[in-house]
């Protein structure tokens, strides 16, 4: 067993989740099943290889540049005037559970 | 009204010659799914005044005696992670049910833009995670071809939606198969595009490097036609790539004789149903009577894809899911003393099991003293499963496999067992990692009378090639 219960109530305070006892015990279970199947990846010496965070830089690119240069296609000139308009408040508060018509309302941050 | 036989092009040519209008045939639509979906469960929502109201909108073309937009009238039916302006969007989860997105995504708004009326919405698993449509908050899906069997999954209610003639075509998103596998399981087609080809804006995020947004159809043309809609850059999605969209129809029928398909035999090994083996096998032979060459290839690292797959999905899911918290959108628990609180006691309330499951294992992997173990290994295999795509396409210019190891399952047959679910998506997960387009055909069905999938892979940007080969199988079948 990897993933204890304790691990798991803290991977769920990290992740702002409760979980029940139920769900917890479930969670220690499954987590270790998934994790025991992953574990083959470490028969593959890595090292050597890099790591992979998205596929756009592996294709069509100009292949000598590095970095952000290699990402200029998403770029573009900057827009002075002509901006594409924000969300009237109204609109961008639609969904709020609580609003009081210019915010969102949350309960007290701060506790004394 | 035939519906079973009707397409795009052909709904265009009958509401074109009068024979119906765009308002009967969608009135018909929603005829049917009335009468129907209660057994099969595809739609969550209907749209049905903003469906009719773009029919009346094609009719009035036809008044004026107008030429008719690519998909005019087309009843359509959009998967439930894509958000409709003014039409509520659940991504299948009960921490979304009443939201009302402000906006619409890219893709649906450029269907709408080629004449397309959209029926609803349709159900999916939460946040299109899972691979049978039973992780819905709100009602499983049935398979239409055996209503005790899953129609898979994530997009389920996309795939039996046009199974089941309640849409004529219809969009998904895969992240690991959640086209492919669902097309499989209901014997339609289903189309995963590179990735970049098909703008994310407004596809509700589970893991962005492999989200990927896609067309279901009865057809492969349909399938062609719904891709050259919706495929182009889009300033809203930065990954959206500058490549041109070639006209996937007028390609189709080029003649694939000298094309070179690989088979790799990694997908074929143990775990293969056998008369998928022998369904797909003789869809192969085939391809080689159609001129093709077949070639045999290589993947050597497949066996690590559901791995690797699995970490990099749940840590981009556990981070593009913590906006879920009450404040903004979506359900806010009650009774709570702090903001802390509230953010804890909303997702407990809002988040199914294997969502709650996958943010948990997510943020796992990406914890201090596992990110290197888990995610940075992840993402090093990545690039291994992805090193084998790019030296197998050296050799050939399709690869094929089976969509699924297995035809449809009953419900409920792997709902307690989260790995045996995961390993349903072994033969789909590669092109996601990878980036690479992939179309599943229906190649026959089991004595059962269950549909059998086959996958048919292409290089970055060769969605033509794919389709053509598609429709080559799907004519010569």
């Amino acid at each position: 067993m990897k993933v204890t219960e304790k691990d798991v109530t803290y991977v769920a305070d990290l992740a702002n989740l409760e979980l029940s006892e139920d769900e917890r015990g479930r969670m220690v279970r499954d987590l270790n099943s998934i994790l025991a199947h992953v574990d083959s990846l470490s028969e593959l010496d890595t090292n050597d290889v890099p790591p992979m965070a998205q596929v756009s830089d592996r294709y069509g690119l100009d292949e000598s540049k590095r970095g952000s240069e290699r990402f200029a296609y998403a770029s573009r000139d900057d827009v002075k005037e002509g901006l594409r308009k924000s969300f009237p408040t109204e609109v961008a508060l639609a969904n709020a559970p609580e609003s009081d018509g210019m915010f969102f309302k949350v309960p007290k941050v701060i506790e004394r | 009204m035939n519906l079973a036989g009707l397409t795009i092009d052909s709904a265009r040519s009958a509401i074109a010659e009068r024979k119906t209008s765009a308002t009967a045939l969608a009135e018909t639509f929603y005829a049917k799914i009335e009468s129907d979906d209660p057994k099969i469960g595809a739609y969550l929502i209907l749209s049905k005044e903003r469906g009719l109201e773009k029919a009346a909108e094609i009719d009035r073309l036809v008044e004026k005696g107008e030429k008719l937009p690519p998909l005019a009238g087309a009843p359509v039916g959009i998967k439930d992670v894509l958000v409709t302006k003014s039409v509520r969007t659940t991504a299948g989860s009960k921490i979304l049910g009443n939201y009302i997105p402000p906006y619409d995504c890219t893709a649906v708004a450029r269907l709408e833009a080629a004449g397309a009326v959209v029926l609803g919405k349709l159900n999916c698993d939460e946040f299109a995670m899972g691979s049978s449509n039973e992780n819905s908050a709100f009602k499983p899906v049935h398979n239409p071809r055996d209503v005790s069997r899953v129609p898979g999954g994530s997009s389920g209610g996309s795939a039996a939606a046009v199974a089941a003639d309640m849409a004529v075509a219809t969009l998904g998103s895969d992240t690991g198969g959640s086209i492919r596998q669902p097309a499989s399981f209901c014997g339609v087609v289903g189309l995963k595009p590179t990735y970049g080809r098909v703008s994310r804006y407004g596809l509700i995020a589970f893991a962005s490097s492999l989200d990927h947004v896609g067309p279901f159809g009865k057809t492969v043309k349909d399938a062609a036609l719904m891709l050259r809609t919706i495929a182009g850059r889009d300033p809203m999605d930065s990954t959206s790539a500058e490549v041109p969209v070639p006209d996937y129809v007028a390609e189709l029928d080029k003649p694939i004789a000298g094309m070179k398909v690989g088979v790799a035999k990694e997908y074929f090994g143990e775990g293969l149903d056998a008369e998928v083996r022998s369904a797909v096998e003789a869809a192969i032979q085939k391809l080689a009577k159609l001129g093709c060459e077949i070639v045999e290839v290589s993947l050597p690292h497949t066996k690590f894809a559901i791995p690797a797959y699995y970490l990099v999905a749940t840590a981009e899911a556990s981070s593009n899911l913590a906006r879920f918290d009450g404040v903004r959108y979506g359900l806010r628990a009650k009774g709570v003393h702090s903001l802390s609180d509230m953010y804890r006691r909303s997702r407990d309330q809002g988040f199914g099991a294997e969502v709650k499951r996958r943010i948990m294992l997510g943020t796992y992997a990406l914890s201090a003293g596992y990110y290197d173990a888990y995610y940075l290994k992840a993402q090093r295999v990545r690039t291994l499963l992805t090193r084998d795509f790019e030296e197998a396409f050296k050799k050939v210019d399709v690869i094929v496999a089976p969509t699924s190891p297995t035809p449809a399952f009953k419900l409920g047959e792997k709902v307690d067992d989260p790995l045996a679910m995961y390993l349903a998506d072994i033969y789909t997960v590669t092109a996601n990692l990878a980036g690479i387009p992939g179309i599943s055909i229906p190649v026959g069905q089991t004595k059962e009378k269950l549909p059998i999938g086959m996958q048919i892979f292409g290089k970055h940007f060769a969605e033509s090639t794919i389709l053509r080969a598609a429709n080559a199988y799907e004519i010569a079948a």
